[in-house]
């Protein structure tokens, strides 16, 4: 059977189980459309938090960048599990207490005002939207890679599957389709990697490869890596480029904006007690664990392999360079995509591939007749191009490609949840429409599912330029707004409605503000992305962490001059922090 | 125990529950905070002076050890956290 059609068959038999388990999850009232009745076991929820939190960059980008930052990747493994001890201990149990269905409206009724909740809509909107331009990109690129079809074909499936089973099926539908994308997410990212452990260090387990001896007795895998990279003037792969403070920065701004993105705590509404938060946020970890450990060992192999592959002997040795047209067969097959790209500056016939801004192996590099590094790889190859460089079979391959697609369209049917329920329950139960029935309400939210899947399909075939800088900004926001208001929610009394509006408004603001001046969001940048112009020495990337602190110390000194929360929000705060009486709405 | 606790004032086990609860959560982020930030960034050049089977102690703490430390603290904070719901007898039914 030839690849094309067997991966056809896997991703179409990975569609049927999800449309499947999206009509027998069919939301039937708003509590199982917004929060899946709140009945969910908490370790199917750790598995459905899984998949909602690894998204298509987790999937298919992360490696690659690990890969070439070596050392300095470690902010995104770091940051994107540490958050999770947060989620746990501050927020998930105490807003699992509280017992309502979203996010702006805990904001709204902890600091009595509508705006307030308004402000939590905005902030939740923007970071959301700008996620799942993301994710729908995601899935159009795996589409047009694997299947051969257009991006607007891949589009207009992924679109229409995730339609199916969020406006059918609500948060009860995503909840078990998540968990079964979770189940083909992780058997499609772990299966290549065991292989490739196996043929370089042989280990089974790629977490201890990474640290093991390679199997050709030349001694453990990370330091002939620091070695063979460190020859062609590229940084050791242990060290990294980044500076300590930005290291901090970048790693406290993914954590903290982990623990306040809204598809992410929304997840911890859905289980039936308190203590259920709790140890589910612990499952979901360890769910995330199995990737984000695996993730180091597959980028340390792929640019080892990658590497030796190229420059197969000591640098400077005439036929220590692999000669194009002997190039492996996955090479050639990827560069029809563009993701690697070979140009022959000295007309040798043969590969270099070096840091040429590195004066000193640029020097090196003119004495060798070397004209510049012929190579630009994409990081995306990684993981995509991971099992033919193993050698494994097509299955494999039809798999991760399943597996690529369910990590995007797992992500995106969260999002598009906790937009629509902004929108339905936020937006017009909260205050348009206060009046509407239950069965109005589950209409809209129904409807304005469908209308941001729409959005979202055109974001994707039509990505802003910004799409690309989501890292920052949807971290660096939720980082600054959204977990500082619901984190001094909890853990104060004395915070006002002023306070929390104003703190809002100014990490929102100042995030907002240093990321457009230094990446030119919508307008051109006002000052090259460089350290030397970064306030501090921090960069884009960690603002968010600066971004939360002021929105803490400007909460605190607007609450000191405005008058104290009024006695039944003092009391609701005594509420939530107690974990008796989970079952009941909270009435105040 | 809980006829005890219902007999007396509500308020004073809701703080004696909150504060063992701070103690705790306060315990976990402190050690949150070592193995990452500690001994994964700020510390990591005199960590990686150590080494662990064939990675640099630094670097382990940064790309595995953190990762595994984040969920073995989840897991001990709701094991004590149960605790403290029950000796406060504000556990769930």
């Amino acid at each position: 059977m030839d690849l094309k059609l067997l991966t056809y068959l896997v991703v179409g038999a990975t569609f049927a189980i999800y449309i499947g388990i999206a009509f027998w999850s069919r939301a039937g009232s708003t509590g199982e459309f917004y929060i899946a009745g709140g009945g969910v076991h908490p370790i199917a929820n750790g598995m459905a938090t899984g998949a909602d939190w690894m998204s298509a960059a987790s999937f298919i980008s992360m490696a690659g960048l690990i890969a070439f930052l070596g050392y300095g990747g470690s902010v995104y493994l770091m940051g994107w599990t540490g958050g999770y001890v947060l989620l746990a201990m501050l927020l998930a149990p105490y807003l699992r207490k509280y017992g309502k269905f979203t996010v702006p409206e805990f904001i709204g009724d902890r600091y009595y005002s509508k705006a307030a909740r308004m402000v939590a809509v905005v902030c939740l909107i923007f970071i959301s939207f700008t996620y799942v331009a993301g994710q729908m990109r995601g899935v159009g690129i795996v589409f047009s890679r694997f299947l051969e079809v257009d991006i607007t074909t891949g589009l207009l499936v992924g679109m229409g599957v995730v339609f199916v089973y969020a406006v059918l099926g609500g948060m009860k539908g995503i909840t078990y389709t998540q968990v079964a994308q979770y189940v083909v997410l992780i058997i499609a990212y772990t299966i290549p990697a065991i292989f490739i452990s196996m043929q370089l260090t042989g280990q089974l387990l790629p977490q201890v490869g990474l640290g093991a001896n390679l199997s050709d007795g030349s001694g453990p895998l990370l330091e002939r890596l620091n070695t063979v990279v460190t020859d062609l003037g590229f940084s050791a792969y242990t060290a990294g480029n980044k500076s300590t403070i930005d290291i901090f920065m970048i790693t406290m701004a993914l954590m903290i904006g982990t623990a306040g993105l809204p598809h992410v705590i929304v997840r911890f509404f859905t289980v039936p007690k308190v203590r259920d938060a709790r140890s589910s946020a612990g499952w979901a970890l360890v769910f995330i664990a199995l990737l984000y450990t695996v993730a180091p060992a597959v980028g340390a192999m792929a640019r080892y392999n990658l590497t030796t592959t190229i420059q197969h002997g000591p640098v400077g040795q005439a036929e220590a360079n692999i000669v194009y047209e002997q190039r492996p067969d996955w090479f050639q097959r990827w560069e029809q995509t563009g993701l690697i790209k070979f140009t022959d500056k000295n007309g040798d016939g043969r590969i270099q591939y070096y840091n040429d801004k590195n004066p000193a192996m640029a020097a090196k590099a003119g004495e060798l007749g070397w004209k510049g590094s012929e190579l630009t790889v994409d990081n995306d190859i990684m993981v995509l191009a991971n099992p033919e460089i193993a050698g494994l079979p097509d299955w494999v391959i039809a798999l991760v490609a399943a597996g690529a697609i369910a990590a995007a369209l797992s992500t995106a049917a969260g999002l598009l949840l906790v937009i629509s329920s902004a929108i339905s329950h936020d937006v017009f139960k909260g205050a348009l429409t206060p009046e509407m029935s239950e069965k109005s309400e589950l209409m809209v939210g129904r409807i304005s599912a469908a209308v941001a899947i729409g959005i979202a399909g055109y974001l994707g075939y039509n990505p802003p330029g910004f799409v690309a800088q989501v890292v920052a900004f949807a971290f660096g926001l939720a980082a600054a707004s959204l977990f500082p208001a619901i984190l001094m929610g909890i853990f104060s009394k004395t915070i006002t409605r002023e306070g929390a509006i104003v703190g809002m408004l100014t990490g929102l603001v100042f995030t907002f503000g240093y990321i457009l001046y230094f990446k030119g969001i919508f307008i051109t940048p006002l000052a090259d992305n460089v350290p030397a112009n970064w306030l501090f020495g921090i960069s884009p990337e960690g603002i968010g962490t600066v971004g939360a602190i002021l929105n803490f110390v400007v909460s605190y000194a607007v609450s000191k001059v405005t008058a104290a929360p009024p006695q039944h929000v003092q009391d609701l705060v005594e509420h939530i922090r107690v974990p008796s009486g989970a079952g009941r709405a909270h009435a105040h | 125990m809980k006829n005890y606790i219902d007999s007396t004032d509500d308020a004073a086990v809701a703080e004696s529950h909150w504060a063992a609860s701070l103690k705790l959560i306060a315990g976990c982020l402190f050690v949150w905070f070592v193995v990452s930030y500690g001994f994964g960034v700020i510390l990591v050049d005199q960590m990686n002076q150590f080494s662990l089977g064939g990675y640099r102690l630094g670097f382990w703490f940064a790309q595995q050890g953190s990762i595994y430390t984040f969920v073995a603290l989840i897991f001990f904070y709701v094991w004590r956290m149960n605790r403290i719901d029950r000796d406060h007898g504000v556990r769930e039914d």
